[in-house]
């Protein structure tokens, strides 16, 4: 086990929120197609408020902050806050289409010592991109800015979501990344609107693409155990908690309201109402998530994958429940391997045959320690013990 | 005697870290290297002011606090001390911080 994991493993056990995203604004200056928030600005906590929740994070043990939006850059307070988590010894990473960084924000950028700035590029060819992000000239001034980035030394993730327009840009991208001497990572998964609306899921590129980004190697790693068919469940699987949201991390939007991951609109509080670590540890909302085991998943629990899939308690959420499956993990979990998934044959109709049948795929498995799954949270960090 | 027992060490800015039950966990952005520190390597490096010297803070901070001799102490202090320097989470300064 690597040392970031064993760090989140004693912040699950300790609970203590560990990792936490905030959306400083959903105000941007890009319209993607793709996109899950509204755009206006209602009542964004102010410098002052994020001060305060900045200081409640720090004593309540939050050590990775992500900065996010909406475009960070449109609140002309963004290095104040970014000062003031600094001063506060968080380890920083800020999402941006990064069009307002011009040499004086990377100056400044570097100065502060953030960890990591997550671009997103849609594709190397400015048409493409550009008809994503509705901005026409988005893609040379964004990449201009990382290279103003990358010239002071900063660390930069480029960061390409993949749907049906951009299907087949990610190699671009990845060379484009190469190139500049950026971390490349790719999400082949579009989510529905916050307010509900599942419309956009019609941008999810289809089953073949997703097999073509599967069997890349640069990509995925380790091919032969990235697709092998899932192992044997055990108890140790099934006692196993879904993912770090609401038990080592945590999400608050531009208004203050907490939820266990930006993915997972699950309403726990609000820090204009109640400080940060009494939402945390108090709320009904992280109580009855963080309670949650496999074994407790109806459908997953039957299911062969259940002790290496993806699977998003939130996008289960968003589809009706957080104790069920999630329709776009149970495809990459069956697009990997090319063994069916529960909640897949549950879907067709099959509500006994699911068990049996990924059951006898998986009995012919090879068996294989969990792992973590495409796509997964990266981290560049590096496991050093000095003493 | 070693010598870096009597600078000055001081923790580098720029880190980010947190202390959990008595363990310091320190991320060095510029080169995304994660350090855990045990208990007395913590109470030193939280110590590193840039105004006491090694030797002080073992003197001070970790004989009253850890069952171990002094000349011990300052050994491994000075072993930990370089190799967090060659880290860049920690400076060894012949002179102390201003103020």
């Amino acid at each position: 086990m690597g040392l970031l994991e064993s760090l989140n493993r004693r912040a699950m056990d300790m609970a203590i929120p560990l990792s936490v995203h905030i959306d400083l604004t959903w105000r941007c200056n890009e319209r993607c197609i793709h996109c899950y928030l509204d755009h206006d600005d209602a009542a964004e906590l102010s410098l002052a408020e994020l001060r305060d929740l900045l200081d409640q994070m720090a004593d309540a043990g939050t050590m990775f902050l992500t900065l996010s939006g909406g475009e960070i850059f449109l609140r002309k307070d963004l290095f104040a806050i970014v000062e003031h988590a600094r001063l506060r010894g968080f380890d920083i990473k800020l999402k941006t289409n990064a069009l307002l960084i011009g040499e004086k924000e990377a100056a400044r950028i570097a100065e502060l010592g953030v960890h990591q700035v997550q671009i997103s590029v849609y594709s190397h060819v400015p048409q493409v991109h550009d008809a994503i992000t509705k901005v026409p000239g988005s893609l040379e001034k964004t990449l201009r800015a990382v290279g103003l980035l990358r010239a002071r030394g900063v660390h930069v993730v480029i960061a390409c979501v993949l749907m049906k327009p951009n299907k087949g840009a990610f190699e671009g991208v990845q060379t484009m990344a190469r190139e500049a001497g950026a971390e490349f990572t790719i999400d082949p998964t579009i989510t529905p609107h916050l307010n509900g609306d599942r419309s956009i899921l019609d941008l999810n590129i289809g089953r073949e693409d997703l097999r073509k980004i599967f069997e890349t190697e640069s990509l995925v790693g380790d091919l032969a155990a990235f697709t092998a068919p899932p192992g044997p469940v055990d108890d140790d699987v099934l006692d196993g908690t879904p993912c770090s949201a609401g038990h080592s991390s945590s999400y608050i939007s531009p208004h203050g309201d907490v939820y266990p991951c930006v993915q997972f609109p699950l309403a726990c509080g609000n820090v204009r109402q109640n400080r940060f670590l009494d939402i945390w540890q108090g709320s009904a909302g992280f109580t009855e998530v963080r309670a949650i085991r496999a074994r407790d998943l109806p459908v997953c629990s039957t299911c062969g994958h259940v002790g290496s899939c993806s699977r998003c308690p939130g996008l289960a959420y968003m589809e009706g429940s957080m104790y069920g499956p999630s329709s776009a993990d149970c495809e990459k979990s069956f697009v990997r391997t090319g063994v069916a998934s529960a909640g897949m044959l549950q879907r067709a109709g099959g509500h006994a045959a699911s068990g049996p049948l990924v059951q006898i795929a998986g009995a012919n498995a090879t068996p294989s320690p969990a792992r973590s799954v495409f796509p997964t949270r990266r981290s560049g960090a590096r496991a050093s013990l000095p003493n | 005697m070693d010598p870096v027992t009597e600078y000055y060490p001081r923790r580098a800015p720029n880190l980010a870290a947190r202390v959990f039950r008595g363990e310091a966990i320190i991320m060095n952005p510029a080169d995304s290297t994660l350090f855990n520190l045990n208990e007395t390597a913590t109470a030193i490096w939280l110590a590193a002011d840039g105004k006491s010297t090694l030797r002080d803070i073992v003197e001070r901070d970790i004989l009253p606090a850890f069952d171990v001799h002094l000349e011990d102490a300052l050994r491994d202090a000075g072993e930990f001390a370089r190799s967090l320097a060659e880290h860049s989470i920690l400076t060894l300064q012949a002179e102390p911080e201003a103020g």
